[in-house]
């Protein structure tokens, strides 16, 4: 399927390369003005990976282990659309994050909270045909890092996502409502205002499971629509 | 109608879930994107990642994205998504200590460009770092091919600015380019 890439959509949602607050930004940002890319074959086809690269237990965090890990057992599900609303199925989706003590399993995290023995915290899903995505985990902690004096990140879990297309690729982090670290991370408050909501998951009562996890819904959009516009 | 879902850094603990060649994750992408039975010429793409001040990004990722030997992507969401060799067109590389990458692949073909005339061989590449609130997109493409000259997209660049995207010729199949992402000698980047 060729869709277009409208570069609005773009520029409507996304963080700008150079961020005052976010201290990484200022040596790892071009200077010079990006060039407007005309949308080649490159650009407009992707690569195709779906269920053969997945694993049993790929999305469940809490079964990657004999034990289970500690904290509180979500589930994280939602759909993965283009900006027309239609559904992107079978496209890969890889998720990381911290442990409930906000630890991540990464050799260069420092934070003195405890590792847990029985959690990785990554993993991976392709959507349905109808572009649903479910994965069960534990609630990431919260964790501090060193942008400025007493920075904490909000609680996160980490998104990878493909799409139809080179230009469909997206890196993002997901977060959950009510969150009081929101009005202090730098990274959260460089996304333009009237897009931060999109990054936040609702809590919902609908895929939460009785006695078991609480569940959360989050939709995801990615570039790309319908050359020939839908009527309205 | 709702917006496009907003970019957010990459962060710098990646590695154990999208390059997790020192954890135990099976690996989904590889550095090697050549399979038994690949077509083509099999080459190695060197170089290293550089941040503002010279110092190579230890917590990279890079990307890369093409067409076959012969410029089809038959194996991309455009196409089947299968190619006879199995090759898949994209590798992902964690960018070493020193900001350095490696890729094994083929020497791509060429694929239309936007003005329906043939590009001269090219990569498609994203960049991801802690501190990159969005990734990067550029292109790199190799100094012995005579069509780089009249390659549509190339010649959007400033003639000055042209090599930072133009991998040298090193070896036998081998090339190298380094991604200078700010200072003297920036990459150019593209907005995509
Ligand atoms: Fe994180």
């Amino acid at each position: 399927m060729t869709l277009i890439y409208p570069r609005e959509s773009f520029f409507e949602a996304h963080p700008k390369h150079d961020s005052p607050t976010y201290r990484s930004t200022a040596k790892r940002h071009p200077k010079q003005p990006l060039i407007i890319l005309p949308h080649t074959k490159t650009e407009l086809s992707g690569p195709v990976y779906g269920h053969e690269v997945i694993s049993e237990f790929d999305n469940d965090l809490t079964r990657q282990h004999a034990g289970e890990p500690q904290g509180e057992r979500i589930i994280v599900q939602g759909r993965v659309l283009d900006e027309d609303g239609r559904p992107v199925p079978n496209t890969l989706v890889e998720v990381w994050q911290a442990n409930a003590a906000g630890r991540y399993v990464h050799v260069v995290d420092d934070h003195p909270a405890p590792l847990d023995p029985n959690f990785s915290g990554a993993g991976r899903i392709v959507t349905d045909e109808n572009g649903r995505y479910r994965f069960t985990s534990i609630k990431p902690g919260p964790y501090p890092w060193r942008n400025h004096h007493n920075a904490w990140r909000p609680a996160h879990i980490h998104f990878s996502l493909f799409g139809h297309s080179f230009l469909s690729r997206l890196v993002t982090q997901m977060y959950f409502e009510g969150d009081p670290l929101f009005p202090y991370d730098p990274i959260f408050n460089e996304i333009p205002e009237g897009a931060r909501d999109r990054l936040i998951s609702k809590f919902d009562l609908d895929v939460t499971e009785p006695e078991w996890a609480l569940g959360y819904t989050f939709d995801i959009v990615l570039r790309g629509r319908n050359a020939t516009p839908m009527e309205k | 109608m709702s917006g496009i879902t907003p970019s957010q850094t990459v962060g710098p603990y990646f590695a154990y879930a999208l390059t997790p060649t020192r954890y135990a994750l099976h690996e989904i992408f590889s550095t090697d994107l050549t399979g038994p039975g690949v077509e083509g010429t099999k080459i190695t793409l060197t170089g290293q990642v550089f941040d503002g001040d010279g110092v190579g990004i230890a917590d990279a990722m890079v990307e890369i994205w093409q067409a076959d030997s012969k410029g089809s992507l038959e194996h991309s969401t455009l196409g089947s998504g299968k190619a006879n060799s199995g090759f898949k067109g994209f590798g992902r590389a964690e960018s070493a200590a020193n900001g350095g990458y490696t890729f094994t692949t083929v020497k791509p073909g060429r694929v239309d460009g936007a003005d329906g005339k043939p590009q001269a061989p090219h990569l498609g590449v994203t960049i991801f770092a802690r501190g990159m609130l969005t990734h990067l997109f550029t292109r790199i493409y190799f100094e012995d091919e005579a069509s780089n000259a009249d390659d549509q997209i190339l010649n959007l660049v400033p003639a000055d600015r042209r090599h930072t995207l133009i991998a040298r010729k090193v070896g036998d199949n081998a090339y190298h380019l380094d991604i200078r992402i700010q200072g003297g000698d920036e990459t150019v980047f593209f907005h995509a």
